[in-house]
């Protein structure tokens, strides 16, 4: 069997780990009535995290350009269509949600300073009616890759658990 | 307060004879600088009378009196602009106003003033200097300072807030006034 080249795995759980946190801190602190030191926290937080997502995105992308993924095991032509459908639109939410949150706080005025350290250069100036637009636009990416992000998990556990394949096994790292 | 305010400027407007500057709400704007775990927040209060006497010709017996509605600052969410009139923020319902009342004002070179008065925010009363600078632009009188204060010493930010590495105690006080 051919797996992932170990930086490639390592991108692919630290992008899984941070997404997954970064979506219910999302969800969590839009929640938070008022505003609290917590709420304060967990936006930053939040924002941090997107950065990072970004980031690891762009080096995934030069990784995979240079280091190209084992070849699709053996199945039937749809899945590998859905595969590569799920994968694109998996790369394209990647940049599309944190860049969308990164416009909507720069369109409420609020600049990212990353990990409390560097502020990060502005992309457009505060506009009050582009905020609640960009609101509802990182609001429907993130739920939009909430889906298929499910879809990617839900198949990779059926060829692991049902069809019993290494699908999944290229993707974790020889014990 | 406001009585005050108006006998004063009274005083003012006699002492100096002239007439105070009548400034441009809308192009004049007071805000609040200050930083969010490292993130500098800019808010604007939207309701403020300023009152500006100002003799170019006289400049140490320029007069000064700022009122902001402390209510009215806008940090960007109706949500969180709730917030800033609570008790431990502004307390609005007890201090409505911050005012600042010039008590001296002196030339520093063309163009610049020294400005010293008395601060008043949440009942607290401090004697604070800073400078300003005055221009002329498309014949409106300009005046644009900036006052460093510590939200601390004003009790603004309590209980929990008083943690300055969520919100710096430094604050810095933006104005730019324009005459009608």
């Amino acid at each position: 069997m051919q797996r992932y080249t170990k930086p490639a795995m390592l991108l692919h759980w630290l992008t899984a780990v941070l997404i997954i946190a970064a979506f219910f801190l999302g969800l969590t602190m839009v929640d938070i009535h008022g505003i609290t030191p917590t709420k304060l926290k967990y936006y930053s937080w939040h924002k941090w995290m997107g950065v990072t997502v970004l980031l690891l995105a762009a080096i995934r992308v030069l990784w995979r350009r240079a280091n190209r993924p084992p070849p699709p095991l053996p199945g039937p032509a749809w899945q590998h269509l859905a595969a590569d459908a799920v994968h694109y639109a998996l790369y394209f939410l990647i940049f599309a949600v944190p860049v969308s949150g990164y416009f909507y706080t720069y369109a409420a005025g609020v600049p990212v300073v990353y990990l409390g350290l560097w502020q990060m250069p502005a992309v457009i100036e505060p506009n009050p009616e582009l905020k609640p637009l960009l609101k509802e636009v990182h609001y429907w990416l993130t739920m939009g890759m909430a889906a298929i992000v499910s879809a990617h998990i839900l198949a990779a556990l059926k060829h692991h658990f049902i069809d019993r394949d290494d699908v999944l096994k290229r993707m974790l790292p020889k014990f | 307060m406001k009585k005050l305010v108006l006998i004063s400027l009274l005083g003012v407007t006699l002492a100096a004879g002239a007439a105070a500057l009548k400034t441009d709400p809308a192009k004049s704007t007071v805000s609040a600088v200050f930083k969010q775990m490292n993130v500098p927040v800019e808010a604007k209060f939207k309701k403020f009378t300023a009152a500006i006497d100002y003799d170019a010709a006289k400049p140490d017996t320029s007069k000064a009196t700022v009122e902001v509605e402390t209510a009215s600052l806008d940090v960007g969410e109706p949500d969180m602009n709730k917030e800033v009139a609570k008790k431990e923020w502004f307390n609005a319902a007890q201090f409505p106003k911050a005012t600042f009342v010039s008590t001296a004002i002196k030339s520093a070179g063309a163009g610049k003033l020294t400005v010293t008065g008395k601060l008043t925010i949440k009942g607290k009363a401090s004697d604070i200097t800073f400078p300003l600078t005055v221009k002329t632009d498309g014949g409106k009188q300009v005046f644009e300072g900036a006052l460093p204060i510590k939200r601390l010493a004003y009790n603004i930010g309590e209980g929990e807030w008083k943690d300055t590495s969520m919100v710096a105690d430094d604050v810095t006080i933006k104005f730019h006034v324009v005459s009608q």
